[in-house]
């Protein structure tokens, strides 16, 4: 009976569940019938608009959790893919559209408007939502009730970003004693930027912070923002930028002799592949300061040796490993819950605690306000066109390079 | 401290001349057909993609692949106006721009289901050289770039000038009627006319990319940035373009010296708006 | 008022309006939830489209810059929701007014200096981008942190705070929608009006007439952009967070007009007509294309259709439609293909 509602379509989206779920208390449906009901995902993504780039990346998770999630011992699922194009209008309309294909479950949705525009629907069908990506804190503290988070905040992100920067210098026994802080005026990078002076009063940072300069993101010549950088005279930069803006602030950067100590990024662009592919010899010795994978995990091993079979030119990222482990709580709380009646499935959700997992944290667990709270950062270096981890040392795969080499250094 | 400002300037000036080429082709094209192109950065995203794979698959120098692009994009220019844009001639203003926005958005989506979402880079061997004047550093390859502007700006200038076709051409764009009267064909000059106006934003794509990396969706920041160079300079004023061009790049890199980086094109666009106020004809038209 | 807005009405249009208003009224009864949230946002265009069209369609004005008067109301109601907890149903009227006095203050600007036409279009781009950059870095409405709405009741039918259901905003976008059409209406049989459209037709003509263009082109820019900052109110509400790059996008302006050009501008209905058909085709495009599973050959597809509609129907697809069944009469839904508007 459950096979026939799952593919009905639905009205008014409550029949079926106040059905499903009627017809569980009775007992009517016994569970190995449930457990046949194929778990149907819908995987929210900006797969055209000026996101395209990450929303392409990020559905490479998909992939290797199609190869590797049966042999770990998980129920067939299927997965359907719906397009924001970047626009927040089309992603509530694709989620409707998705709840309305009979998917049980969503996840979603990188940018944080489209994210919360998806959310809505969620939250009026009473239907699971898993966030892989998506930073602003309001996800999670708007008291809605049928959303979880695998990703941190970008308050979190940013206060262990210090904490790397420190773990950093304790190791290599450097600092710099002044950084400059290079911004992008977008949601992301105005967060950033407002967080950091307190921050590093709060972590009592080596380093004074001279300056905060802001561009605009659609900026086109960055070579006035890097020689305002640059003639602060700070020791080191810290960026948020997009991959675009990377490489311009790199090329101007080397075209303007300015060699600081270092580069870190506590934000995305310089760890994406466009960025390593292009520069080159030029993108090494910067550091990301993000949430990543930890790279000697057994469940990392065996997504970078997956990931090297569909295509051995690209890396493992961890786009990709956070859209494989929202489809990993997926069909993980399915196989506990048992049924794919939402209730239920939301209060696996809810409990959901695998240790088993890809990215740094103990465990992928959620706490009262559905946000994962151990999630972390790692400090990331890109060394001869790959992505290591340098910082922390327990999930660690090489030995940071600090300071960076000059430009002219790099044979 | 003033020998980095004046590098900034300098600088901003020379990436101008380059969005001054660009907009010569929005310029060339109004001017003549009485169209507003606004598939404009669309279609030289279409050149710098061009380019792009012409560079690494090839490892020519773009300035190399400029004539190959700017010669595609005549082609593309000339075919789209006589059997596209033509029929929309006679119509009203918002349809011409409905089906300019339709062919911008068709023209994207091709551009990311053939080349792929992700942004694409030329490496360069001079990429990363400067020349040392006095006090002064001149990024090669910006000089090189405004450099080749210049001369693919010369050659249109002396095209219009002393050409027969040229001439033809501004007497087309001058008075329509009187240019049918004289027997001139109406038609296939102005499919030429949108043709190099193509060509020139396929020879600003090609050099474009020397200074940035391409992807799908900076179409619209480059239509955005001709529309005020050109109103700028004077809808379609040829020298107007270029002077906006110089004028744009010049009070960008001013008003980021002056305050924060992040209002610059704030700048621009306040720029704009006060010279269509205090001059809609902009600073080298002629009142329509 | 109601015998001037029904003077000249065929009857037969007024049965077909009729029943299309019981039709859109009923259909909450009758769709599922996902068709709904396609009508909500078919309504959404449906009601902007007309606002639009007052400007362009009534008094030849090209406005590009849509976006901005929707976003100035929205982030104008949603701030006093979020800063003072100001209802949305007394928030509104700021929304209409900063709408409104902003399109007056482009208006006031644009017709002293007689920019008409293309200029006046790209006028209005450049305050609508002028206006994101500076929502951007106004630190306070959230910036380019975005602005996100208190979120509680997402079932009920709280229309003074506008919480509740997508029934509820349906309903509200359809009351919006046909309080417009009727707006719309009225203003056309109105002196306004006739003066508007002999001003699209030939503004010096209208002129040597004693018309004062000045002031029905000021009241043109100012009631259609006081209107969209209504829709404002319900865009901010309805998704519950407002970002300025998103809110005040040329994208979201032409998103907007679509409906309208499609349908016919100038038409009385052709805005309502074209939104109700391109929202559903945008869908159904959506659904053809998911095979393909192609990144962007959707939108290729819809940029290949809407240029085909414009060429092939120049003046819009409502005229065409009306004239077949007979439901106009008075003229007021016909158009002058030849005229370039605004030159």
């Amino acid at each position: 009976m459950t096979r026939i509602s799952a593919i009905t379509p639905r009205r008014g989206g409550v029949d079926r569940r106040q059905f499903a779920a009627g017809a569980a208390a009775l007992g009517l449906v016994s569970r190995p019938a449930i457990a046949a009901t194929k778990l149907k995902i819908g995987l929210i993504l900006p797969m055209s608009g000026y996101l395209a780039e990450i929303g392409q990346d990020d559905k490479r998770g998909e992939v290797l959790a199609g190869r590797v999630l049966p042999g770990m011992g998980y129920e067939p699922f299927e997965v359907v893919v719906g397009d924001t194009e970047s626009k927040p209008e089309i992603a509530r309309a694709v989620a409707e559209k998705l709840v309305n294909d009979g998917c049980h479950i969503l996840i979603g949705a990188f940018d944080s408007g489209q994210t919360i525009a998806a959310v809505q629907v969620a939250e009026q069908k009473g239907i699971p939502f898993i966030v892989h990506i998506g930073a602003a804190p309001q996800i999670t503290e708007s008291g809605y009730k049928w959303v979880v988070r695998n990703f941190p905040t970008i308050p979190m992100i940013l206060d262990d970003s210090f904490l790397n920067q420190k773990a950093l210098f304790d190791y290599t026994k450097t600092a710099p004693k002044t950084v400059v802080l290079l911004h992008t005026n977008d949601t992301y990078g105005t967060i950033i930027a407002k967080g950091t002076p307190d921050l590093v009063a709060k972590h009592n940072m080596p380093y004074k912070l001279l300056d905060a300069i802001a561009y605009d993101p659609t900026a086109k010549d960055l070579s006035l923002e890097v020689a305002k950088a640059k003639a602060s005279g700070a020791e080191a930069l810290i960026t948020v930028s997009r991959v675009n803006d990377a490489m311009l602030i790199t090329r101007e950067m080397v075209k303007q002799r300015w060699n600081p100590m270092g580069v870190m990024t506590p934000g995305p662009g310089w760890s994406d592949r466009p960025y390593l592919q292009t520069m080159g010899k030029m993108g090494d010795d910067v550091l990301s300061l993000l949430p990543w994978f930890d790279p000697n995990k057994p469940l990392s091993k065996r997504l970078v040796e997956e990931q090297a079979k569909v295509e051995p030119d690209r890396q493992l990222h961890v786009n990709h490993v956070l859209t494989f482990e929202a489809i990993y709580i997926a069909v993980d709380a399915l196989k506990r819950a048992g049924t794919t009646e939402p209730n239920a499935l939301m209060k696996a959700l809810r409990e959901t605690h695998i240790v088993d997992n890809s990215s740094i944290s103990p465990a992928i667990a959620f706490d009262a306000k559905g946000q994962n709270t151990g999630i972390k950062n790692a400090c990331v270096q890109n060394k001869g066109g790959l992505l290591k981890v340098v910082i922390p040392r327990s999930a660690a795969d090489a030995e940071p390079v600090w300071p960076m080499r000059p430009w002219d250094k790099r044979a | 401290m003033p020998a980095t400002y004046a590098n900034i300037l300098i600088s901003g000036a020379l990436a101008g001349l380059i969005y001054g080429l660009s907009a010569l082709g929005l310029s060339v094209i109004f001017g003549v057909v009485r169209i507003v192109n606004f598939a404009h950065g669309e279609m030289m995203v279409g050149a710098m993609f061009l380019t792009t794979l012409m560079v690494n698959a090839l490892g020519l120098d773009p300035l190399l692949c400029l004539p190959v692009v700017a010669a595609v994009l005549f082609v593309f220019g000339y075919l789209l106006q006589r059997f596209l844009i033509e029929r929309v001639a006679h119509l009203p203003d918002h349809m011409q721009f409905l089906l300019m926005a339709a062919l911008a958005t068709t023209l994207t989506a091709a551009w990311l289901m053939i080349f792929g979402p992700e942004t694409r880079g030329v490496r360069l061997s001079y990429g990363y050289d400067s020349y040392e004047v006095g006090p002064l550093i001149l990024d090669k390859t910006r000089v090189f770039a405004a450099a080749a502007a210049l001369v693919v700006a010369g050659l249109l200038f002396a095209f219009f000038r002393w050409s027969a076709t040229g001439k033809a051409i501004r007497a087309c764009g001058d008075n329509h009627t009187g240019a049918l009267v004289v027997g001139l064909d109406v038609r296939k000059l102005y499919a030429l006319t949108f043709g190099i106006g193509a060509m020139c934003l396929g020879a600003a794509g090609a050099i474009m990319v020397m200074l940035i990396d391409t992807q799908p969706y900076l179409g619209p920041q480059y239509t955005l940035l001709a529309f005020v160079i050109v109103i700028l300079g004077g809808l379609g004023s040829m020298a107007g373009a270029m002077l906006g061009g110089l004028v744009i790049g010049f009070s960008e890199a001013l008003a980021g010296v002056l305050f924060q980086p992040s209002l610059k094109s704030a700048f621009s666009f306040a720029l704009l708006i006060v010279i269509l106020l205090v001059r809609p004809q902009g600073l080298l038209g002629k009142r329509a | 008022m109601i015998e001037t807005m029904l003077a000249g009405a065929p009857r037969r249009a007024l049965v077909a309006l009729a029943l299309l208003l019981s039709a859109l009224v009923a259909a909450p009864l009758f769709v599922n939830a996902y068709a709904l949230s396609v009508l909500i946002l078919a309504l959404y265009y449906a009601y902007t489209g007309q606002a639009w069209n007052m400007m362009i369609g009534f008094a030849g004005l090209l406005s590009l810059g849509e976006a901005m008067f929707v976003g100035l109301g929205a982030y104008a109601s949603a701030g006093l929701f979020q800063k003072f907890g100001v209802p949305p149903v007394l928030g509104l009227f700021l929304s209409v007014a900063v709408s409104a006095a902003a399109g007056a203050a482009v208006g006031w600007l644009a017709f002293r200096f007689d920019i008409n036409g293309v200029y006046f279009a790209l006028l209005t781009i450049a305050f609508s981008e002028f206006t994101r950059i500076l929502v951007d870095n106004w630190a306070y409405l959230g910036g380019s942190e975005g602005l996100f709405l208190h979120v509680s009741g997402l079932a009920g039918w709280d229309i003074v705070n506008l919480r509740g259901s997508p029934v509820m905003f349906y309903y509200v976008l359809l009351a919006m929608t046909s309080g417009m059409f009727l707006l719309c209406r009225y203003l056309l049989a109105s002196r306004l009006g006739y003066y508007w459209r002999a001003i699209r037709e030939d503004q010096d003509a209208a002129r040597s007439l004693g018309v004062d263009v000045f002031a029905c082109k000021m009241a043109a820019v100012t009631i259609s952009s006081g209107a969209a900052g209504l829709a404002g109110v319900v865009y901010a509400f309805y998704y519950n967070n407002l970002f300025p790059e998103t809110a005040f996008a040329l994208s979201h302006s032409i998103d907007m007009l679509l409906g309208a050009v499609v349908g016919g501008v100038g038409t009385l209905f052709g805005p309502i007509f074209g939104a109700l058909l391109l929202t559903p085709l945008g869908e159904a495009l959506t659904a053809a294309t998911d095979g393909l599973r192609l990144p962007g050959v959707k939108q290729f597809f819809w940029g290949v259709v809407v240029a085909a509609i414009v060429l092939a129907r120049p003046t819009g697809l409502w005229p065409m439609i009306a004239g077949a069944l007979g439901l106009d009469k008075v003229g007021l839904d016909k158009v002058d293909a030849d005229e370039k508007s605004g030159r």
